[in-house]
């Protein structure tokens, strides 16, 4: 057993320690890789597991330090990346029969950029086939769980990322969110989960399912950690200080009520209000002011149409040569979109335009805007329906992405961040006007709701 | 076409192709599409203050 434990880890402490000689890049990816070895058997959170490819990228990673040539926070560091991003001369399988004997050619931008950065690959994770799911459930690979109670889900679609870093089986992951799919398994896992402004960072080399909608980012276990590994995404491996936010002192928040706050569970209400009591007083204007979002209550129906349309169009030609390689249930949301009317999904377009406008009018008062991450904690495997404070069941599904999607159809950047529970783990998700201040506010609240 | 005329087109079309499971579905389809045509933004070409200059 190795005497590093992965799991208790950030990459800041981990980068510390590997420059003063507590450990080595090999001795950490081999902690990392004991951990997969143990516990991925019952978590299912690798698809692939990429152990020679992380030795070699550890030693290389030693031999560097050694000589004076530091790639900067990320170098040495165990990661994961959803295996529905391009890792070359590995297959991507989106968790599906559909890309049996894939193997990409090349890595996508985004790993391009981390291996350039001296990150380590410890593997390709799990998620729900396609990333068209919330619970990780539809893979052709066998659900992931949840490392914090493994008879529930990890949330989705990106599951494994999230169960992969809990787990203690790397430092930090890669996951796409094109309704949810980074902030809802970080924040049914207990992690920091950033989906950064659409556009800002490529999605060259991953799997689209939403061409309007997909972002990829990083999951990891605090803010600095989070903001480390997206400017490592982005190529700034080495980041100027002039190119950081600065935290106001006392933001300007805004919580967003009325859609937002009106169905949640218990215990994700109780964490939500006590947070939003905790960081008032720090606010500005010792205040943090109630905002609701006129359209807000539409976003279900405007992502509906949007994302089933879009999958659609990239899967139709597997749809109709292989309909048999996909998961049942996920072969029939692909087909569902393809019921989709042109002049609906243009509605919804306008639609879009219409929650934009309304978000970047509250956010011309309020430098963030503060609500759940998701309206459950996370979910039984095999669960349909889950009960909210108002006495009503609600479907999993519509339930889990009801809080993330507007955020996707604005594109603005959205960040959730763990809160203190006696429980299961609950988010906190700030929304700002662009990605490097949601990540400096969301900094401000992680300092304060410690 | 109505919504009504889509939803009968689409369950048909569905289970001409097989796929009969497509049916609920399609309900929460039909029911998400009907609020997005009901919305406010929707353009109105009877109505000027909806016209836009070319």
């Amino acid at each position: 057993m190795s005497r590093i434990d992965p799991g208790s880890l950030t990459i800041v402490a981990a980068a510390r320690r590997l420059r003063s000689g507590d450990f080595t890049a090999r001795e950490l990816t081999e902690a990392c890789l004991d951990r997969i070895d143990r516990d991925n058997p019952r978590l299912n959170a690798f698809i692939t597991i990429t152990a020679e490819l992380a030795r070699a990228q550890a030693d290389k990673a030693d031999r560097e330090l050694k000589t004076g040539h530091d790639r900067g926070p990320l170098h040495g560091i165990p990661i994961s990346i959803k295996d529905i991003i391009d890792i070359a001369d590995f297959p991507t399988t989106a968790a599906s029969r559909v890309r049996d004997g894939h193997v990409a050619m090349e890595d996508a931008r985004l790993v391009l950029n981390l291996r350039h950065a001296g990150a380590v690959f410890v593997g390709k994770t799990n998620l729900h086939e396609f990333a068209m799911g919330t619970t990780n459930e539809d893979s052709a690979y066998g659900p992931a769980r949840n490392p914090l109670d493994e008879t529930r889900s990890p949330g989705g679609s990106s599951g494994g990322s999230a169960a992969s870093v809990v787990a203690g089986m790397c430092l930090a992951t890669v996951g796409t969110d094109t309704g949810g799919s980074i902030r809802i398994p970080s924040a049914a896992c207990g992690l920091v989960g950033l989906k950064p402004a659409f556009g800002d960072l490529s999605v060259d080399g991953v799997v689209p399912l939403g061409t309007s909608l997909d972002c990829v980012g990083p999951l990891a276990k605090t803010v600095e950690d989070a903001l480390l590994m997206y400017d490592a995404m982005a190529g700034r491996g080495q980041i100027a200080r002039g190119d950081r936010v600065e935290t106001p002192v006392a933001p300007r928040l805004a919580a967003l009520r009325g859609y937002f706050v009106e169905s949640l569970q218990q215990e994700v209400r109780a964490a939500f209000e006590a947070a939003i009591a905790r960081l008032t007083p720090h606010a500005s204007d010792g205040a943090i002011a109630p905002v609701e979002i006129a359209h807000a209550r539409l976003s279900p129906s405007i992502y509906l149409p949007t994302v089933l349309a879009e999958g659609a169009e990239y899967h139709a030609r597997t749809l109709e040569q292989m309909p048999d390689a996909y998961v049942t249930a996920v072969r029939l949301r692909f087909e569902l979109g393809r019921y989709v009317l042109a002049e609906d999904y243009l509605r919804a377009h306008r639609g879009r335009a219409t929650l934009r406008a309304e978000i970047n009018a509250a956010l011309t008062t309020h430098d963030a805007l503060l609500l759940p991450t998701m309206p459950l904690v996370a979910p039984p495997l095999g669960a349909t329906t889950v009960p909210m404070d108002n006495g009503r069941e609600e479907p999993v599904r519509a339930a889990m992405l009801r809080l993330t999607q507007p955020f996707n159809l604005t594109g603005h950047p959205a960040i959730t961040i763990p809160l203190p529970t006696a429980g299961l783990p609950v988010g906190l998700q700030i929304v700002a006007r662009d990605t490097k201040t949601a990540a400096a506010i969301a900094g401000w609240c992680e300092s304060h709701c410690r | 076409m109505t919504i009504d005329e889509w939803y009968a087109w689409a369950v048909a079309n569905a289970e001409r192709r097989g796929l009969p499971s497509l049916k609920p579905l399609l309900d929460g389809l039909r029911n998400a599409t009907r609020e997005l045509r009901e919305a406010d933004w929707n353009p109105d070409a009877a109505r000027d203050d909806d016209r836009e200059s070319h």
